[in-house]
Formats: structure tokens, C-alpha cells, sequence
């Protein structure tokens, strides 16, 4: 999994792609906890290079969820591939975060 | 079934890598479709880790994977440790509709391997953990 930061206005723009597994997820964890010691309270995690997840991925966004919401901040997520929008859907995550078709649409909700 | 490929590695994510090729490879040259392999991989990464993490309670040891087909293209897979007594098809099931504070990821890769494979079955031989599942070429819909 590659994992790029960019910065667009606010927010916090980290666009995933390969495949998120129980072996690299510690990696984006380490990428959330910069971003909360910089005092970042908006995230858009953008998925359109993400072939695959597993649940070791769904722990690592859930927890930056959390942590992030006890920052008073918030996080989205967008541009899904259909695989990944699968395991969103199959675990309910697709109704506990909010979820945008593009990063542009995630972005205007900040 | 016919068994097509075994291999036996230490139980560690270490080497997740190694198991999950093989899984994938034996997929593709059994036809799976992109999806279907894909939740193949899935189901199998959350069952390897499962037994990477817990089986051994921190000390070393094996994981054997045992992959057999049948004459229509069906995939058993075959996991197979010497750690502590886990059937984890006994696993509760999350719960899906927790809000974000109350959520958490336990039991979600269990219940990710029910809603994908088929023929489930945990038994206990001896030392051994025993888990097998079904990735069946033309899924009935559930």
C-alpha cells in the first residue's frame, strides 16, 4: 500500500492505493497520529487507488474515526472501488462513516 | 478434493505475504473470477491472522495450508496449527449497526469468512486446530 498527503485548504487529503492488509494498516495508523500531533482535525481518506481491505484495515479507519471525533475533528472517506465499497458495505462501515463518491464532494462538506 | 498445493511456514504476519501469493495463484489457475477472488483473499487473510495473532499466545509455530479442488473448479482451503484449542466459527458475530463510539473490529473477520465461503467447519485432531472452508465456483446466492 502507498499512502500520499496532501493538504486542500483545511483538510488533510490521504490518498491509499494498493491493497490494505493486516500487515501494512500500521503504517496509515502512524500517518493519523502525525496528523493529530499537528493538531490536523479535518481527513479525507481518499480510496480511489485501494484494491482491497481487510478487516486489519477497517480496525486502523475506525480508529482514527474515534480518535479523531475525541479531537472534536472529523473524517470522511471517497471514491471507493467497488471491492472495497463491498467490505465497507458487508461490515456496516458504509453507515457509520460518511462516505462521498468524490474527494472534491468530500471536501466541500468540511 | 485433490489436494493441488501445501505449504508450512511459521505463524507469523511476517509471513502473511507468502500464504496469501499461494492462495491468489491457486485462485487464478482455478478460474475464479476477479471478485470472487478477491473475496477469497479476503476471507483467507482474516483466517491466517487470526492464527498468526492468537494460536501460539506469543511463541513460535507452524501454520500449514492444505489447498485441494474438486473436478468443478471448487477450492477448499485447509488451515492447520498446533496452538491453543480456537474455533473460531464460535466466534459471536459483530455487531453491524453500533454506532462509531460503540464499534469495534472484534469478530469482523470471522464473520467476513461466513458471508463468503461455504462449508465452514472447525475441529479439534489431537493438537491440532483444524479449520476448512469452501470457495465454491458458482456461488448460490444466499
Amino acid at each position: 500500500m502507498d499512502i500520499t498527503i496532501r493538504k486542500e485548504n483545511s483538510a488533510a487529503v490521504l490518498s491509499l492505493s494498493g491493497r490494505m492488509d493486516a500487515v501494512n494498516a500500521p503504517d496509515f495508523d502512524k500517518h493519523i497520529s502525525e496528523l493529530l500531533v499537528e493538531g490536523q482535525k479535518k481527513v479525507l481518506i481518499e480510496l480511489s487507488g485501494l484494491q482491497y481491505v481487510s478487516s486489519a484495515g477497517l480496525r486502523s479507519f475506525l480508529s482514527a474515526a474515534k480518535q479523531l471525533k475525541a479531537a472534536s475533528g472529523a473524517i470522511a472517506f471517497a471514491a471507493l472501488q467497488d471491492t472495497v465499497l463491498k467490505v465497507f458495505q458487508m461490515s456496516g462501515f458504509n453507515t457509520i462513516f460518511t462516505v462521498y463518491p468524490t474527494a472534491e464532494e468530500a471536501l466541500k462538506s468540511f | 478434493m485433490a489436494t493441488i498445493v501445501e505449504i508450512k511456514l511459521p505463524a507469523t504476519l511476517g509471513r502473511l505475504a507468502e500464504f496469501m501469493n499461494v492462495v491468489t495463484s491457486s485462485a487464478v489457475s482455478q478460474g475464479f473470477t476477479p471478485d470472487r477472488i478477491s473475496e477469497i483473499e479476503l476471507a483467507t487473510e482474516e483466517a491466517l491472522v487470526n492464527i498468526m495473532n492468537y494460536a501460539y499466545e506469543g511463541n513460535s509455530g507452524d501454520l500449514q495450508m492444505i489447498i485441494s479442488t474438486d473436478a468443478s473448479g471448487n477450492m477448499r482451503i485447509e488451515l492447520i496449527d498446533k496452538g491453543v484449542p480456537f474455533d473460531s466459527t464460535a466466534v459471536a458475530e459483530p455487531d453491524l449497526e453500533a454506532e462509531l463510539d460503540d464499534r469495534n473490529v472484534g469478530g469482523l473477520g470471522v464473520f467476513f469468512i461466513k458471508q463468503l465461503m461455504d462449508d465452514i467447519t472447525y475441529s479439534r485432531q489431537d493438537d491440532m486446530n483444524i479449520l476448512r472452508y469452501t470457495a465454491y465456483k458458482e456461488r448460490p446466492q444466499l
